[in-house]
């Protein structure tokens, strides 16, 4: 019965993007081209079903569904987390974050590969030797069973929420923008190919889609770097001088410093590309989000999942090893992109499809295959394309699966029927739970169209480094740890975090931007006045800036007032504040510490025989593996 | 298999005596060894990312000082992130692979013994 339902939702997800044919908006791919894309995303998408078909066949148990039996290899699991990990934001982002801004977005991606030396040295390992299937398991391996699996979950639900939400709407956008196909289709087309995957291979079709998107991902960025650095011999010195030599590089830089650059020449402006503060204002931000990441990578229940697929202790750290290395190479990597499309692209052309800069990869695919007009060019872009979006694809699958895990394993199985279930009915409860998670994940995506939901990632991250981390790093180190330090890290540490946001400078704060919006609309006139002096001085050069700058300033103005009229009965945020509360845009920095100090305040203040008796044991468990490392020698 | 054949396998085996495993000379060797390395390079690794923001933001003049052509102190800086990450990654795979392991290996093989002895 699998099998044919299987084919019947290969056919339908294959069948959607064309009866999407007629919803054609723009998009970055020219309409006469939009074949070749097809001909490639269809190849790609083939290529996973069938991984699909196969794997369905091999998922009997819960086990098989949650972590794939535990039969994924070192060097497996190393590529499927750093597909788990390299999501659509941070490929195309980051890239996109170089190309406009330099050093900074190259700055931005260190963090990320940092984040699992945490995993590596504090994580891995333990959860691989006591943990099962979820990260509740973990913390409710010496703490009462029940109550830790419900503050568990909900965070598990809470961080995957999130993440997922942006990732759908980050993938509606992503697919509109590259083929212009209409958002809620692709949210929609997302959403069933995921399903697909996660209902009929659980783990082991999600762990296979991950190591192919992954490797092509990976295959993507050395083509597209070996174009780029090889006109300049693969010398580093020789590749950066073109970049500071490049006039639209120039200037983008005299674009983001106004008026501070008027007294540079080329070269420093050039130069100043390569150089920190283009991008980041608040220092302090920058290390409240750094905290965020490195240690919320270490508590995302979609990357601790993948622990539990590999046999191990030694092939778990395998694992991490191999993840960094090609994370790290991928980051790497990603410099060469983000400078070679701001010189052979333009930040202006990059902005002109996507103002946050995402198309950055996508365009520098299609020019350094010979432009908008060649074959190869598009070839080039449709493989780019196709490529984000088996990313968005294969990022939501491992988050469903999370998500889903922690409600049919932790919640259904663990509270609601307290263990007392037999093996179909595990299986069938992890299906109905991704169906449900499924189905929230597409209503989520088409619901939040429109919305800004950048910074809805660094949030899972904050919940994530604030909530699960504390609980998991002090229920393996901390002997006095136990389950009322578990509730209380939970709880503060989610509310916290997700608090902190409401109230900071990333909601929409309708006062500012009114008054922001009016004092633009007042200055007008004087600036006006000033440029029409300049264009009638008859000088050449001012003339044409002064043109330039007009018709920035009527841009400016009709921008403002499409704000004044948006907001025209809003005075206030989201909840309520006419100016944030507080000045982080990353509650880290708070909300870690605070996450920590609930962990110990609670244990300490909390009287708990069981997780005392169980320390020995779980200490000893996870420090040398017995017990796991004997049942896979048997 | 392994994670299902697991919870059986320890169910039909005696029960091992974790508080004896616990106090175990060998053990007490390996936690102690195992926390102190780990802790070092947790607190080096954290520590030498930070100073990347930190000197982006308050040292700006110093990660603009140009060392070779255009290649920036602050560059080199970002790059030398990635190669420490690996070199900790690899340092820590080696100590763990050749000295952790063992004692661990060993104390899994005797862990039916220890504390049954009298």
């Amino acid at each position: 019965m699998n099998r044919r339902m299987g084919l019947y939702l290969a056919a339908g997800a294959l069948a959607l993007p064309l009866i999407a044919f007629p919803a054609f908006a723009q998009g970055a791919v020219g309409t006469e081209w939009r074949w070749l894309t097809f001909t490639v995303f269809a190849a790609i998408i083939g290529m996973t079903m069938f991984v699909t078909y196969i794997a369905a066949k091999r998922v009997k148990s819960a086990a098989d569904f949650y972590t794939a039996g535990g039969g994924v290899s070192g060097l497996q699991n190393g590529w499927a987390i750093a597909g788990d990990y390299l999501s659509a934001a941070s490929f195309l982002g980051i890239a996109g974050l170089i190309s406009l801004y330099g050093y900074d977005g190259f700055m931005y991606s260190v963090g990320w590969l940092v984040a699992y030396i945490t995993v590596l040295l504090v994580i891995a390992e333990p959860c691989r030797n006591i943990g099962k299937y979820t990260l509740a398991d973990i913390l409710a391996y010496r703490n009462d069973p029940k109550k830790v699996r419900v503050v568990g979950a909900i965070s598990v639900i809470t961080v995957s929420t999130f993440y997922l939400t942006a990732q759908m709407v980050g993938g509606g956008v992503l697919v509109k923008t590259l083929i212009g196909i209409d958002y809620e289709i692709s949210v929609i087309v997302v959403g069933t190919l995921m399903l697909g995957y996660v209902l009929f291979g659980g783990m082991v079709a999600t762990t296979w889609v991950q190591i192919i998107k992954a490797v092509l991902l990976v295959t993507a960025s050395i083509l597209l770097v070996m174009f780029v650095w090889m006109p300049y011999g693969f010398s580093l010195p020789a590749f950066l001088q073109a970049a500071v030599g490049d006039a639209k590089v120039q200037a983008q830089v005299a674009t983001l410093l106004g008026d501070a650059s008027k007294n540079m020449t080329p070269a420093e402006l050039g130069q100043r590309f390569l150089e920190p503060g283009l991008l980041f204002k608040a220092p302090i931000d920058q290390i409240s989000l750094g905290m965020a990441l490195v240690f919320g990578t270490a508590g995302l229940p979609h990357i601790l999942m993948r622990f539990f697929t590999v046999p191990t202790a030694q092939e778990a750290r395998k694992s991490v090893i191999w993840a960094m290395a090609i994370i790290g190479g991928f980051y790497v990597l990603t410099l060469f992109l983000g400078l070679g499309a701001a010189m052979n692209v333009g930040a202006a052309n990059i902005r002109a499809v996507d103002a946050g800069g995402n198309m950055a990869a996508p365009l520098l695919a299609q020019f350094v295959g010979g432009g908008p007009d060649s074959f190869m060019g598009n070839l080039f872009l449709a493989f780019v394309a196709a490529v984000a979006f088996a990313t968005i694809v294969a990022v939501v699958a491992g988050l469903v699966l999370a998500a889903a895990s922690a409600m049919a394993h932790d919640l259904y199985v663990g509270v609601i029927r307290s263990e007392h279930v037999t093996p179909q009915e595990q299986v069938k409860a992890a299906r109905i739970a991704t169906v449900i998670v499924g189905a929230m994940a597409i209503a989520i995506g088409i619901a939040a169209k429109g919305q800004n939901v950048a910074h809805l990632v660094a949030l899972a991250f904050a919940v994530a480094a604030s909530a699960n981390f504390p609980c998991v790093l002090l229920t393996l180190y901390w002997k006095r740890c136990n389950t009322g330090g578990i509730m209380a890290g939970m709880v503060i540490g989610t509310l916290t975090a997700i608090g902190l946001v409401l109230v900071s400078p990333n909601m929409t704060y309708p006062k500012a931007i009114k008054a922001a919006a009016q004092k633009v609309v007042d200055g007008a006139p004087a600036r006006l006045a000033a440029l029409n002096d300049a264009l009638a001085s008859g000088d050449a050069a001012r003339v044409a800036r002064a043109e330039k700058d007009k018709a920035g300033l009527e841009k400016a103005v009709a921008a403002a007032q499409a704000n004044l009229e948006k907001f025209k009965n809003d005075n206030t945020s989201l909840v309520g504040l006419e100016e944030p509360l507080f000045g982080l845009k990353n509650p880290g920095l708070i909300s870690i510490p605070l996450g920590f100090l609930a962990v110990i305040l609670g244990s300490l203040l909390y009287r708990d025989k069981r997780a005392e008796d169980m320390w020995d044991e779980l200490y000893v468990r996870q420090n040398t593996g017995i017990l796991a490392a004997k049942a896979h020698a048997h | 298999m392994s994670t299902a054949a697991l919870a059986g396998a320890a169910g039909q085996r005696a029960p091992l005596n974790w508080v004896a495993i616990d106090a175990d000379p060998r053990f007490q060797s390996l936690h102690q060894k195992k926390v102190r390395f780990l802790a070092g390079l947790m607190i080096f690794s954290v520590a030498f990312y930070f100073l990347l923001p930190i000197g982006a933001a308050y040292f700006p003049q110093l990660f603009s000082v140009k060392v070779w052509g255009p290649l920036n102190v602050g560059i080199l800086f970002a790059l030398s992130e990635f190669v420490v990450a690996w070199a900790i990654a690899y340092y820590y795979a080696r100590r763990a692979n050749r000295e952790f392991d063992a004692m661990a290996r060993e104390l899994i093989a005797d862990a039916e013994n220890i504390g049954r002895q009298s």
